[in-house]
């Protein structure tokens, strides 16, 4: 138990660093390091699957695609735009409301029913998980796989350019 | 857990760690006289006889050339690229198998540090992270052409981790299994999973080409167009880390791919062998056996690097994603239908 609120503090003392880090990339860096920390949090849970998908697709895709664009754009203080207070207060109110609704979804969720996840501690072992994701949670697994095709196809739709426009040279 | 296993797995992880380092500080050595041979030279002959002294003296110059760290770079990231290239770099030789367990003086001993039931992606995810050390390290120099290198280091590592990836899942239709130590016992005698994954292979090797950013795929480095790539900033022994980071992964993925398609420890005729051996001698032979593969795929990948010139960058990206992933996913559909069908 003790292990787990080390590393439960580890990952939010590095999630306060990724907001307050000056650097955009040194905030990427703390981000790569909190997902690190939820890698360690997988496994303290027995789900070692869950725990190297993270690693790979967080920390091993998704970030190094982070820093790419972040390295790519360069940005600093003086391309930064400055928001106005009304905007940095709107933001805050609704982060607040966002956080008091989570709260209390996972408060209800507490009593309401007993997660089905924690029955068998063996879950999240490769073979115990993909039966359980192929029979029991097949339509809800098949629909998240549809929602990130769509998000696919939008993006390359966003990427093609107009046919009349000449063709780029390289 | 006794201490004596304590003490034999430590033992094991010195030993691993020691001959990667050799086989790294060597390949250095070999990569020099394998091109001097392909170029009708001498190659370095001066240290010592046939000038096997060689990696020692670059390894001395190395550490007493002066450190430099630019005015303008990071310092701490600056230090903690080749700190992260060098460690992913070793950590990845935990799960691989060495060889059969061998018994010495009564005790069983496995020849893998580790038999973690998901292997493959831990070698997956190794290698995705490897990418890191070279991104921080370009990004932190604060230079143009350093941090052009980084880019393309990234960009490169992401494209072809994921045909690596579908290679892997065709090879998985086949084992059943993702732990390592399985899929080199599944392989006994000659049936190697190169046989019944041949495109598979082939695939996975171009991959392993492109994440340890070897000709032709070493766009990183190009020192036609970007001075020294990704390391221009690097003097001394963090160049030094750079340099053996990419000879210690060259071993790693040769390692990798013997153990996944060409057999592992296994050989034709190796019950025999044990049974005249014993238990001692047999798995050591054995991994004398998976050893002489390793090499053999390192002097291919010299081979590859002083034969094949280097790819421009838009061919490299129409390579992984015009050709490699659609020919993985066709792989992968041919594989699955043969298994179901046939």
């Amino acid at each position: 138990m003790s292990t787990f609120y080390f590393i439960a503090f580890l990952s939010i003392f590095f999630s306060i660093l990724v907001i307050s880090a000056k650097n955009p990339v040194h905030s990427i860096l703390y981000l790569i390091l909190t997902f690190f920390t939820f890698t360690v949090h997988y496994i303290l849970m027995n789900a070692q699957f869950l725990a190297i998908v993270n690693f790979i697709v967080y920390m091993g895709a998704i970030l190094v695609l982070f820093l790419y664009t972040l390295m790519l754009i360069n940005l600093n203080k003086e391309s930064e735009p400055v928001k106005p207070f009304m905007v940095k207060l709107a933001a805050v109110v609704g982060a607040g409301i966002l956080l008091v609704a989570l709260v209390s979804s996972l408060k209800i969720a507490n009593h309401a029913s007993d997660p089905l996840v924690l029955k068998n501690p063996n879950l999240g072992l490769v073979k115990n998980l993909g039966k359980v994701l192929f029979k029991e949670f097949l339509l809800p697994f098949e629909v998240s796989s549809v929602l990130l095709l769509s998000a696919m196809v939008g993006a390359v739709l966003l990427a093609t350019k107009d046919k009349k426009e000449p063709k780029a040279t390289i | 857990m006794e201490i004596a296993d304590i003490l034999i797995k430590f033992g094991l992880i010195i030993v691993i760690f020691l001959i990667s380092l050799v086989v790294a500080m060597y390949s250095t050595y070999a990569e020099r006289k394998v091109a001097a041979f392909f170029q009708d030279r001498v190659g370095p002959n001066r240290a010592g006889p046939w000038g096997i002294l060689q990696p020692l003296a670059d390894g001395g110059k190395m550490f007493l050339k002066e450190e430099i760290i630019p005015t303008n770079a990071t310092p701490f990231l600056f230090i903690v690229g080749p700190s992260l290239a060098i460690l992913t770099a070793c950590i990845g030789s935990a799960v691989i198998p060495w060889g059969q367990n061998i018994v010495i003086a009564g005790k069983t001993i496995p020849l893998q540090v580790t038999d973690i039931n998901v292997g493959i992606l831990y070698i997956f995810g190794v290698v995705s992270l490897g990418v890191y050390g070279v991104m921080i390290g370009g990004w932190a120099s604060n230079n143009k052409y350093s941090l052009l290198g980084a880019i393309r280091a990234a960009s490169q590592n992401i494209s072809y981790e994921i045909s690596m990836g579908l290679s892997i899942i065709a090879l998985l239709l086949v084992t059943h299994t993702l732990s390592l130590g399985e899929i080199a016992q599944q392989q006994h005698g000659w049936h190697w999973n190169v046989i019944y994954q041949p495109v598979g292979f082939i695939l996975f090797l171009i991959c392993a080409f492109a994440e340890t950013n070897r000709t032709p795929f070493d766009l990183p480095e190009c020192e036609t167009e970007l001075v020294g790539g990704y390391h221009t900033e690097y003097s001394s022994m963090k160049l030094g880390f750079y340099l053996f980071a990419e000879y210690i992964n060259m071993f790693i993925s040769s390692a990798v791919m013997v153990t996944l398609y060409w057999g592992s420890y296994n050989y034709p005729g190796m019950d025999y062998m044990n049974g005249l051996l014993g238990p001692t001698w047999g798995p050591l032979l054995g991994f004398a056996v998976m050893f002489f593969k390793v090499l053999l795929f390192i002097f291919f990948f010299m081979w590859v690097r002083w034969t094949i010139p280097r790819f421009r960058y838009d061919q490299l990206m129409d390579l992984g994603w015009k050709v490699l992933i659609p020919l993985a996913i066709a792989n992968i559909v041919i594989t699955a239908c043969v298994i179901t069908f046939l």
